[in-house]
């Protein structure tokens, strides 16, 4: 399986172990992730908060350059930012105007895009085109006994959900079980992690954060599985502030889902980013760790 | 915010058709709004806002544009897309509120400060091809000229450098110079 592969800006640095543990992860499932060469932001919602044309020539020109170095391909990312802004893009694409001045403008830079490029989230990849049967026979260290609260936040699977439920999603649920892991019952799981309002808003998204923890905490989770970046960040960096705020202490490790399904695969905690959270995951994780616990 | 702004004021400027200043479609759409207030239930941030998503969709079809402006709804929206799919009439209203913050920077009103961050975000997205954070923040915080807000992060900062999470340095990429040709061919035609 081949694919081309949009890492994201907030993957270069700040969430680096994301991209990462997915490389590692896409490597041990003999996915090939081809990463887009020369890429740039997904045109992101800020910028759609303040100008339409610019936004979507930011989208389409990633598009346009899969397209050139791929053909019809899927383009995978592993935010939910990006994913949603990409698939809204191909989608607005589809009017004749907006297609008509996007290309002109794409056009200055010598590129073109026919529309044949799909977004698409690698946690979706992985249910979907890899499957259960392949991913089951490869898990060599099931995490049984780790109790995991599954989080999508918004935009996976809104507001298009094409790839799962509107609003209880399941994706990554099912292949949490299918690693050995224990799934919690958690209803908030495609509910809002404040997003940008963060910086913006911080009051107002630290009481999301903080709903979003309580809950986790309440139902006796070990550890938080997200798949976004911004999700990622909200709920860890800020258990702090939440804690300043409103006085409930959290201390919960906030993962990547990649770097759970990774230690499943018997990857060692280095090539999954592992050691880079602010809220240390090494108790938690010691019993799945390949090599020694210190690593972590 | 909405308090601050003297009533008659209000009244004179904002009595009009919103069809002058929405999209067509949109302007279309919100009339086939029945007022059940899913929208408002399904906001995580709605308690927040000066008016919950149903009155906006209630003051843009009397009119009151200028009045759904100054509140501080569209900049409270974190585009979870709940009241989107979830609206028996098929409004997507996070798309509204996209709408109403350009609108809101293309008529200049706004509750103070609102656009920084997304401008800030924007400025580092066009000049280098992909964001970055350490400046992004740093020019956010400069600007709403709140030097506490950047003291409150610095230990937060401090972590994410000691785990290797923050460059001080922005990435740029090969095409920036495209993309300025890109972004120039916009300004000169006046795109938005």
């Amino acid at each position: 399986m081949a694919y081309t592969y949009y890492p994201g800006c907030s993957q270069e640095v700040s969430n680096r172990a994301y991209d990462l543990s997915t490389r590692a992860v896409a490597k041990a499932l003999d996915i090939e992730l081809k990463e887009l060469k020369d890429w740039n932001c997904c045109g992101t919602s800020p910028s759609y908060s303040i100008r339409e044309l610019p936004t979507f020539v930011l989208g389409a020109r990633n598009l346009a350059l899969a397209e050139r170095e791929a053909g019809a391909c899927d383009l995978v990312t592993i935010c939910n930012g990006c994913f949603a802004m990409l698939e809204k893009t191909n989608l607005r694409l589809k009017e004749p105007d907006l297609r008509r001045r996007v290309g002109e403008v794409l056009s200055v830079a010598g590129l073109e895009y026919e529309g044949s490029v799909r977004a698409r989230h690698f946690l979706e990849v992985l249910v979907n085109d890899v499957g259960e049967g392949l991913i089951r026979e490869r898990v060599t260290m099931p995490l049984g006994g780790l109790k995991v609260a599954p989080y999508y936040g918004c935009q996976f699977s809104r507001p298009e959900g094409r790839y799962d439920d509107l609003e209880f999603p399941t994706a990554l649920d099912r292949l949490l079980s299918w690693i050995g892991a224990e799934v919690v019952d958690y209803p908030l799981k495609a509910q809002c992690c404040g997003g940008l309002l963060m910086t913006t808003k911080e009051e107002v998204a630290l009481k999301l954060v903080r709903d979003l923890l309580a809950l986790a905490q309440k139902r006796g989770a070990h550890c938080m599985a997200t798949i976004c970046p911004l999700c990622q960040l909200n709920l860890e960096a800020y258990q702090d502030r939440v804690k300043a705020r409103f006085g409930a202490d959290f201390s919960i490790p906030i993962l990547y889902f990649t770097q759970l399904l990774g230690l499943s695969l018997g990857l060692e905690g280095k090539a999954l980013g592992l050691g880079r959270e602010l809220v240390s995951a090494a108790d938690i994780l010691a019993p799945y760790l390949v090599v020694a616990s210190r690593e972590v | 915010m909405v308090q601050k702004v003297r009533e008659a004021d209000l009244f004179e400027s904002s009595v009009g058709l919103v069809e002058r200043v929405l999209d067509s479609s949109i302007a279309e759409k919100i009339k086939s709004c029945i007022q059940c207030g899913t929208c408002s239930a399904s906001c995580p941030t709605a308690y927040a806002m000066d008016y919950t998503p149903r009155w906006i969709i209630a003051a843009l079809r009397a009119g009151q544009w200028e009045r759904v402006l100054r509140s501080n709804t569209p900049w409270l929206c974190a585009s979870c897309y709940y009241c989107t799919v979830r609206c028996p009439s098929g409004i997507e209203f996070t798309d509204l509120m996209y709408a109403l913050k350009r609108l809101a920077i293309e008529r200049g009103i706004y509750p103070k400060g609102s656009p920084v961050l997304y401008q800030a975000f924007t400025g580092t997205v066009d000049r280098y091809g992909r964001s970055a954070e350490v400046e992004l923040m740093a020019r956010y915080y400069l600007r709403t000229l709140n030097p506490w807000g950047l003291i409150k992060m610095a230990p937060m900062g401090l972590r994410m450098l000691l785990k290797g999470r923050l460059s001080l340095l922005p990435h740029r990429i090969e095409g920036r110079r495209e993309l300025a040709k890109m972004f120039d061919y916009m300004r000169e035609r006046g795109e938005k």
